[in-house]
């Protein structure tokens, strides 16, 4: 009890359930919980608490203006206001009434909101090796004369890429997508989104037909079990977190489950806590979806009324008795049961997947498992009954939903003719125009393009991928790849490019953001950008313009010149869609979040998709005909009709498949990434000491065997690459080293993990996974030394030349567990 | 009987395949979606082989002489570059369909001997088979337009 009153995110405010009558109201549809009394509470028993964060020596009175925006941390979106007084942004403070933080901040706030130096304030192009500052007139007139001398060639289309990250607004996204989809016509379009979301919006699309959250953070409110698969919430989404911890502490509080191979906040706070072996997420979720089904805890109505695949569930999860599971996954057999009790007797399940899940081994098919549990026991659609796959920045959810990455606006299928129809009706331009002749292109097949030669644009908008991806730099530097960066600063990718141009940030700029719970908030435009610095938007706009993009009447593609247009446009887009914006407005907005799918009508969005079980499958509605989850083979679409979905959910049964980096003689421990708390991943300014030295987490047990003490200097090794570490003794399960990547993926250490480990990915999603492989340690200094001022890197080369004597390896880790499952 | 030339050309054209599969991976070292499916689909491919192996050694006691021209080559070593990816997974959707093809004449000859073991294992391997195709089209799909139309 006591460090969760130390807990620094502010004052605990516990809280129990709504009562029957107001989970009944919480069940209706919008229009009529308009006619309820209002004696009848339909917001959040979650109590308010404004947390406010200002500059030191300026208190709330003196501030000037407060101006409405949503939270850029974590992929929440919390409603906030942003603090400003002689014309600068000086703090923020949570909005007491928003529905998703009710006044909270994400402690990434704290400094996300400060001013940096080193702001881009002019455009710069290339000069030779160096960038020298320019006008606008001239930057924008290099990427229109590479633009139109690219169009000009065959297959022109195929010669443009674009990457985007998280501070782009909806507005901006959308805007983007009917440039690069109907304008130029490439389907080389990608973002960030692969790294944090692709997985979550892959599974939810394959269970359910499509993407968009099923539940909502109020779930949490009335939940009686709670859990957490592969999700560090304390660390990941620290607002939700306090939700989940408040109503744990309140009266009637849910029990809970965690599912994670390291200890944390989320694990300690746990009923039950499974902390499996890395890369078995899909043997432990057969195994509880065996105990459930075995013994009878499921609804079988709903099963047979709303879902497909029963049988064949049934078929590959009866291999996997609890006990069998327990063996894979390497923890005691009685907790699965004890897991499997409290997901079977849970009448309001509410579960959270995260990175644990999407990007670990088989993501795609252990995230639906997730899914099928919820469907074997019909928690979905009803107030308690929630899954959400989180994701990362919030604007990630637009960039998914809007086309600027993966498939079509609206989350339209690329496969379905339907679709393209409607979009070219739209647009007012031929179909041929929109490409739909193959999948769109993932994010390292668009820098495998470029590496080749045949992308001769890539244009990256608010993102650094070559700080993500090592040897990315050598690529974009090549001469025949003409590179634009539109960011706040000069990242490692703007250091490559041909034309760099300045953008406005959260704060200088107006338009939308949805959070992972589909809450729709507007940003307002609070100060001016910063000397040329120009929105987003306007960049996206005068682009459009100066490539004269025109539709088939001859009209201009892009018929809008501000955010609000934008919107609008995007709006009848969105008609008819499973993310329908069409009730949503400005105005509306300004009173608070409201979630999509939103008509006119209502004064509410839809809190809980699938109500009553109906699903987004049918043929003319699902984004996906489904893939094979080992392969990421195309199913099609005859074969989807046959089956006939029509509106019931997806049961799809994988069969575990041990990770490729198990570990073994050679490499005996498993390698786990983790992150620290204060990160900040929509990258509004470079944060993150580089230098940092980075930490491995060794469980004692191992630390003895391999004669290392707490601070020592360590050498970690994979068969693709190695770092160095200061060791850190703690850590759960034997066999297990953890090494935190501290600020947002940036800096050193990151870099390094991801050379240890990059190798697999999702074949489904397309999302690398980068939490597990199998590493040997060894000692390298004593405690009293000094750590070199940057860890020792060594990339694949320098691994295969290292000198392997002076390591020594640990012992195997089925010999450590029982030697050691007690310290 | 002529079922163990059938079941010589299906583990034959398996380990073919098996083989091919890794071969594009290491001539396309750069593609970064191949590594880990390949990889997966030639394992399959091999275990395809081994188990029509005991099979294969049954019957053959009861063959005759083997028919010409049984068996052609359909793959010849990886090619460089994204029109040489696409060549390659068009040579590997041929051999795969040799494999496909072969489970079907397989599956009938073993309801015609009335050889219960023999069905089991095309009724395991043969949906693997297919999946095999499903990927090698839905792959080709994703190279072609790119490859035929965006010369570097």
């Amino acid at each position: 009890m006591l460090d969760r009153i130390a807990d620094p995110r502010g004052r605990r405010t516990p809280y129990g359930p709504p009562d029957a009558v107001e989970r009944l109201a919480a069940a209706l549809p919008g229009r009529m919980r308009d006619a309820l009394p209002p004696v009848i509470r339909l917001g959040s028993p979650w109590p308010a608490r404004v947390d406010v964060f200002l500059e030191d020596g300026v208190d709330e009175a003196d501030v000037e203006r407060w101006v409405p925006a949503a939270s850029a941390a974590g992929s929440g979106g919390d409603g906030l206001e942003v603090a400003v007084r002689h014309g600068r942004i000086v703090g923020v403070r949570g909005r007491a009434g928003d529905r998703v933080g009710q006044g909270r901040l994400d402690p990434g706030e704290r400094h996300g909101w400060q001013a940096r130096a080193g702001r881009l304030t002019r455009p710069l192009v290339r000069d030779g090796d160096r960038l020298v500052e320019t006008t606008w007139d001239d930057a924008m007139g290099r990427i229109v004369a590479r633009s139109k001398e690219l169009l000009a060639r065959p297959g022109g289309w195929g010669r443009f890429g674009f990457h985007t990250g998280g501070r782009l607004f909806l507005e901006e996204l959308y805007t983007l997508a009917v440039v690069g989809k109907a304008g130029i016509g490439t389907p080389h379009m990608d973002g960030d989104t692969r790294w944090h979301a692709a997985t979550a919006s892959a599974a939810l699309a394959a269970s359910f037909g499509s993407d968009g959250q099923p539940g909502t953070y109020a779930d949490v409110d009335h939940c009686d079990a709670l859990a957490l698969w592969g999700h560090d919430a304390a660390a990941a989404h620290p607002v939700l977190w306090e939700r989940m911890l408040d109503r744990r502490l309140g009266p009637a509080p849910p029990a809970m489950i965690a599912v994670d191979p390291r200890e944390s906040p989320v694990t300690r706070e746990a009923d039950v806590h499974l902390a499996v072996r890395p890369g078995t997420n899909v043997a432990l979720m057969n195994g509880l979806l065996h105990e459930l089904i075995a013994n009878g805890w499921y609804d079988a109505a709903y099963v047979d009324a709303h879902t497909l695949g029963f049988a064949e569930l049934w078929r590959v999860v009866e291999a996997y008795p609890a006990k069998r599971a327990a063996e894979i996954c390497a923890v005691p057999a009685g907790l699965v049961e004890r897991a499997a009790e409290i997901l079977g007797a849970a009448e309001r399940l509410t579960s959270t997947v995260e990175g644990g899940f999407h990007r670990s081994n088989q993501a795609t098919a252990a995230a639906c498992q997730v899914n099928n549990l919820h469907l074997l026991r019909g928690m979905l659609g009803r107030p308690g009954g929630g899954v959400l796959q989180m994701g990362g920045p919030p604007s990630g959810r637009n960039a998914l939903e809007t086309g600027a990455t993966g498939d079509l606006p609206g989350l339209r299928n690329w496969a379905n003719a339907g679709h393209v129809r409607e979009l070219a009706r739209l647009w007012n331009v031929d179909t041929s125009a929109i490409p739909h002749w193959g999948p769109p292109s993932h994010a390292a097949q668009i820098f495998r393009y470029a590496e080749e030669g045949s992308i001769g644009l890539l244009w990256v908008c608010a993102s650094d991928p070559v700080d993500a991806m090592p040897g990315l730099a050598r690529v974009l530097a090549a001469e025949e790849t003409f590179v634009v960066v539109q960011d706040l600063y000069l990242t490692e990718t703007a250091r490559v490019a041909d034309v760099v141009l300045p953008a406005a940030a959260w704060g200088e700029k107006t338009g939308t953001v949805t959070g992972d719970d589909r809450t729709v908030h507007l940003c307002e435009r609070a100060v001016d950008p910063p000397g040329e610095a120009r929105p987003d938007l306007d960049i996206l706009l005068d682009y459009a313009r100066r490539m004269d993009l025109r539709d088939r009447q001859g009209g201009p593609l892009v018929g809008w010149a501000g955010p609000e247009q934008a919107f609008e446009a995007w709006k009848a887009c969105s008609k008819g869609r499973p993310c329908d914006y069409t009730g949503i407005t400005y105005d509306r907005l300004r009173g608070g979040g409201v979630q999509w799918p939103c008509t006119p009508g209502g004064s509410y969005g839809v809190e809980r998709l699938y109500a009553g079980g109906r699903f987004a499958t049918s043929a003319g509605r699902c984004q996906t005909y489904g893939h094979d989850l080992a392969t990421g083979a195309e199913w099609g679409e005859e074969r989807y009709t046959a089956l006939a979905p029509g509106g019931r959910a997806f049961l799809l049964a994988a069969d575990y498949e041990p990770s490729p980096e198990v570990a073994g003689d050679e490499y005996p421990l498993v390698l786990t990434t983790s992150r620290a708390l204060r990160r900040f991943p929509t990258r509004l300014a470079p944060l993150g000491d580089r230098t940092r030295e980075p930490v491995l987490e060794v469980h004692p047990g191992d630390a003895a065997a391999l004669g290392i003490a707490d601070g020592d200097l360590v050498r970690v090794e994979s068969p693709l690459g190695a770092l160095e570490a200061r060791a850190r003794l703690s850590g759960l399960r034997p066999g297990v080293v953890i090494l935190p990547l501290g600020h947002a993926d940036r800096g050193e250490a990151a870099r390094a993990a991801a050379e240890l480990t990059l190798t697999a990915w999702d074949p489904v999603s397309r999302q690398p996974l980068r939490t597990v492989a199998a590493v040997r340690v060894a000692k390298t200094a004593g405690a009293q030394e000094a750590c070199p001022a940057a860890p020792a890197l060594h990339g694949r080369l320098g691994a295969a030349g290292g000198e392997p004597g002076v390591t020594a390896t640990a012992r195997a880790p089925a010999e450590a567990s029982e030697r050691f499952e007690e310290v | 009987m002529h079922l163990a030339h059938y079941l010589g050309l299906l583990h034959r054209s398996q380990n073919e395949l098996a083989d091919a599969f890794r071969a594009v991976r290491r001539g396309h070292p750069r593609e970064p979606d191949l590594h880990g499916v390949c990889e997966r689909l030639a394992g399959q491919c091999s275990a395809h082989a081994r188990r029509v192996e005991p099979f294969l050694r049954h019957y053959s006691d009861f063959a005759p002489e083997e028919p010409e021209r049984l068996h052609a080559p359909l793959f010849a070593g990886a090619r460089r570059g994204g029109f040489g990816l696409l060549r390659d997974l068009h040579d590997l959707y041929l051999l795969a369909t040799v494999c496909d093809v072969s489970w079907g004449v397989v599956a009938q000859a073993a309801k015609g001997v009335r050889d219960e073991e023999l069905l089991d294992v095309v009724r395991h391997c043969g949906p693997e088979t297919t999946v095999h195709l499903r990927w090698l089209r839905t792959r080709i799909r994703q190279a072609a337009p790119q490859a035929l139309v965006v010369v570097p």
